[in-house]
């Protein structure tokens, strides 16, 4: 009941689209610049979302950050190292590539190849044992 | 024969698969973040003390004892679930409660805390926010549990439970004895 209470905490607070104050950008190269870094990154509170999208307290405040950084002539790097250091690997919609993150990287592929192996061992098990009939008629497509 | 099963293997290879990754993840709160701080010394900070906002208290001022840092807000319904086990906690004297007021008014925590009653050695306020950046912290309640050295040993994110005390805390605070 605490964690039903509790998740629907998290979820008023994401959906509280309260009203905030919008960010004034100096000119349209910081705008883009500032759109691009936080569509890369994710919301902590409402994890399906990136900050740029999303209404969580904390995402404004985490936006309002990332402008300050930026301000302060952070690189998107700097930038992106302040908030792993403060929030995990997490925040990164794309990880880096290290053991831990080795099977969200490469699980996709490996479960690919798996499945191109199966494919072709069923391929050549049935060219083997299928009787080779040639069509009777060749101008006979079907 | 083994050959018209074939399905029905695949099928309980997947079943037991999936079954396997529910059981994992069950009775787990996967939007807890883990804190990259676990390990590493307190973030740098300098708060003022809720009811006496001239009085400021930083890293250098809980050095000595463990502490439990209790991140709440008189906003957030949770910790109102979580108060009672806090209170319990901080009156069994197994660790000093330092409460942190996030994104909050003074005069609505300490209505709050009237209301509810105060467990805390002290509070901490932290109004607009900032300094919970450095915390990691994104929401309340959180809990952070610091060593005498100030080194940060355990967090948790989401009301504390009689159970996390007794099978999280309590094992956290025996391994600093």
């Amino acid at each position: 009941m605490k964690r039903l209470l509790f998740a629907l905490a998290l979820l008023l607070a994401c959906a509280a689209a309260a009203a905030m104050e919008p960010i004034k950008f100096n000119d349209d190269a910081e705008e883009a610049r500032f759109r691009a870094l936080s569509a890369e990154l994710r919301c902590v509170m409402c994890q399906n979302q990136s900050l740029a999208d999303s209404n969580a307290q904390i995402a404004h405040d985490l936006r309002l950050q990332v402008l300050t950084l930026m301000r302060e002539g952070k690189t998107d790097r700097e930038i992106k190292d302040y908030l792993v250091a403060r929030y995990s690997d997490f925040v990164l919609y794309s990880p880096p590539v290290r053991p831990s993150t080795w099977l969200l990287w490469f699980g996709p592929g490996v479960m690919l190849l798996g499945g191109a192996v199966v494919v072709v061992l069923v391929v050549r098990k049935r060219a083997g044992t299928a009787p080779a009939a040639p069509p009777a008629d060749e101008s006979q497509e079907w | 024969m083994i050959k018209r099963l074939l399905p029905l293997f695949a099928f309980l290879a997947l079943a037991v698969l999936l079954a396997g990754g529910v059981l994992r993840n069950s009775g787990k709160d996967n939007s807890a973040i883990p804190s990259p701080l676990i390990g590493k010394p307190a973030p740098a900070f300098s708060l003022p003390v809720l009811g006496d906002p001239s009085r400021r208290v930083g890293n250098a001022d809980l050095l000595g004892q463990p502490y439990l840092l209790n991140v709440w807000g008189s906003w957030c319904p949770a910790c109102r679930d979580e108060h009672p086990v806090i209170t319990d906690l901080a009156a069994s004297g197994a660790v000093r409660v330092i409460g942190y007021d996030y994104k909050d008014a003074p005069e609505d925590a300490q209505r709050w805390l009237q209301q509810f009653g105060n467990p805390y050695q002290l509070v901490i306020t932290d109004e607009d926010g900032r300094a919970a950046l450095d915390w990691g912290i994104y929401g309340a309640p959180e809990s952070f549990l610091v060593d005498a050295q100030g080194v940060v040993r355990w967090k948790f994110v989401g009301p504390i439970t009689p159970e996390v005390v007794r099978d999280q805390l309590m094992p956290e605070l025996e391994k600093l004895k």
